[in-house]
């Protein structure tokens, strides 16, 4: 046998550069973590978060100040966490997302399923439910609108990468409709201010409760995907031939479907509409490790926290205001956007 | 295992698009569909793969209703080599060949050590082992179809199914890709191809299946079947047989 019959360990070039960059994600996004921890208006130096992060885990002598305790544990580590778990939710629904509609273009908010999040949200607002029923009516909406894009996407004649998009544009602009009529009729004293919040996305004033809230939806969601992600490389071929590659094509969509639109929905629920996140990221993933999904949906969560979390830092810094976060990823989103449909070679 | 499909019907609506297909398909068989456009090889085919179920007749596999079986019943049988297209997503070629391992794993698996041998070794008899780190949407035609044919192999089945697998070939990957499936063949697949051109089947062909409005126009070995007439009434076309050291060549008599 050849030299190439066994490539080393078992795995080719492209498969040992993932795993490297992999590990070099993993130590970027720690770095940041704990970087992140340092920057805000009260100064606590990095020495000190380190101390008051382990005395959660170790008992260790109290040598710093209760305000730098409750800016890193009540303050800081909601916010930081958060913006790591929806950061890495969104990018890992783009990635599905695009998998399962075999289309690079597909991401949570060209599907609709953010702007179904959103109606779904601001309608539960209108109605006066309480915090579950919110991110139940996000979900229900956000699944609705995934549902019909796919449904009007397949039942168009002509390219189908096409016409899922524009099925995305239609449908998510239905729904944006129904949320301006929302805000319209909404008590503009309570209820407006709420929803506004929720179109910004934004992450200020993070309690630790939330982020325990929006845990549970984003496990549920993440896991399947991470436990299907060879299957989901087959699904990218095709739905024929992947059926005849012994795949059970139509269940296996369905939870992938499913999963990403949980994710989707679990994260608009906590932090608003936060745009791009779910293209931009996968696409640089793709980059950066192929699209090898046992590699690329790793690479997502992990670059999609660490973005989100970046652009976070610099939503609460850059100036004396915070800016919402969800302005932020549009300024960076959207050219990439442009970049990416015009760029030589691309398929659309 | 044989593949025999019993009277089968098929109809788009109102529209027959098959009727009353009978043959079978033993190992080491290399079995050629010939028929013009729009004749339904491409839906018989989608009916031996279990993508359309609505069907007249039956279809048995190892003495088995193919519509009984699951998914991953179905891809131990049968593999499915089709036309080269364009993939949404690229991924390298070895990757591409394990794919054809899915279906020994269960649902939450990736492949392992003995999948990646299973693939090597199916590079390996296509003869494109040196490709297995290349990206496959960056190879030629000819080496992307290689690679299809080493999933189908690394695929396990014992049926192979081409639709028009040349189409897209120049005539030198045509006729190499034809000669591996013919070798294939001899070691014991049992290979069931559908092509545009008559003359393939008559030079690599063990068996002619001819479909003329959605029936069996002719069924049987090449040089037997494959006459005049039955070229005539399939294309449209007069031709004349020559004898060449080549073998029996097919010759327009173009006006």
């Amino acid at each position: 046998m050849s030299q190439t019959i066994q490539p080393r360990g078992g795995k080719t070039a492209g498969a040992r550069r993932a795993r490297a960059c992999l590990t070099a994600l993993c130590g970027l996004l720690a770095a940041l973590f704990l970087a992140s921890f340092v920057l805000g208006r009260y100064d606590v130096p990095l020495s000190q978060v380190a101390r008051i992060l382990l005395s959660r885990l170790l008992p260790l002598e109290r040598t710093w100040a209760p305000n730098m305790e409750a800016a890193v544990i009540s303050i800081r580590l909601p916010r930081i966490a958060l913006a790591c778990l929806v950061g890495c939710c969104l990018s890992l629904a783009g990635t599905a997302y695009q998998s399962v509609f075999q289309n690079p273009m597909a991401a949570p908010d060209i599907l609709g399923a953010s702007s179904g999040a959103c109606f779904g949200a601001a309608l539960a607002i209108l109605l006066g439910f309480p915090r579950g029923g919110i991110t139940g009516m996000a979900f229900a909406f956000s699944l609705l609108t995934v549902a019909l894009v796919y449904v009007i996407g397949v039942r168009t004649r002509g390219s189908r990468v096409v016409s899922i998009l524009l099925a995305g544009v239609m449908v998510s602009s239905l729904f944006s409709a129904g949320t301006s009529f929302i805000k319209l009729v909404a008590d503009p004293s309570n209820q407006l201010p709420a929803i506004t919040y929720w179109l910004m996305g934004s992450l200020s004033g993070t309690r630790l409760a939330d982020v325990g809230f929006a845990l549970i939806p984003m496990a549920i969601g993440a896991a399947p995907l991470l436990l299907l992600r060879w299957r989901i490389n087959i699904l990218t071929l095709g739905d024929e031939e992947a059926a005849t590659l012994g795949v059970n094509t139509g269940a296996l969509r369905l939870v992938v479907i499913l999963c990403a639109t949980f994710l989707t929905a679990a994260s608009v629920a906590v932090s608003g509409m936060i745009g791009w996140v779910g293209l931009v990221i996968p696409h640089l993933s793709r980059k950066l490790v192929g699209n090898d999904c046992r590699y690329l949906l790793p690479a997502s969560m992990l670059m999609g926290a660490g973005f989100l979390l970046l652009v976070d830092d610099i939503s609460r810094n850059l100036l004396t205001t915070e800016i919402p976060i969800g302005i932020l990823t549009a300024f960076i989103g959207a050219p990439f956007f442009i970049y990416l449909m015009t760029r030589r070679g691309n398929v659309l | 295992m044989s593949l025999s499909v019993q009277n089968l019907s098929f109809s788009y609506g109102e529209r027959p698009v098959l009727e009353g297909i009978s043959f079978s398909l033993e190992k080491g068989e290399f079995l050629s569909v010939l028929g013009p456009n729009g004749v339904g090889k491409s839906t018989l085919f989608r009916c031996i793969l279990g993508l359309l179920t609505g069907y007249q007749g039956c279809i048995l596999s190892g003495g088995e209703d193919m519509r009984s079986l699951s998914r991953r019943e179905m891809s131990r049988r049968i593999a499915y080599i089709p036309q080269i297209n364009r993939p949404s997503f690229g991924y390298s070629v070895l990757d591409t060949v394990l794919m054809g391992t899915t279906r020994q794993l269960s649902v939450f698996a990736q492949p392992q050590r003995a999948q990646v041998r299973q693939a090597m070794e199916a590079l390996d008899r296509v003869g494109a082992a040196h490709l297995a780190e290349r990206d496959f949407t960056r190879l030629s035609g000819g080496e992307q179809q290689l690679v299809l044919v080493a999933r189908a192999i690394a695929q396990q089945a014992g049926i192979l199914v081409m639709d028009e697998p040349t189409s897209a070939l120049d005539y030198g990957n045509q006729l190499r890709i034809l000669g591996l499936v013919r070798e294939l063949a001899a070691e014991g697949y049992g290979v069931l191809l559908s092509t545009h051109n008559p003359q393939h089947a008559l030079t690599f062909a063990s068996r002619i299946l001819a479909l003329a409005d959605g029936r069996v126009a002719a069924l049987g070995r090449p040089e037997e079947v494959l006459t005049q007439a039955l070229v005539h009434r399939l294309y449209g076309v007069n031709a004349a047989f020559a004898e060449t050291q080549g073998g029996r060549m097919l010759v327009p008599l173009m006006d």
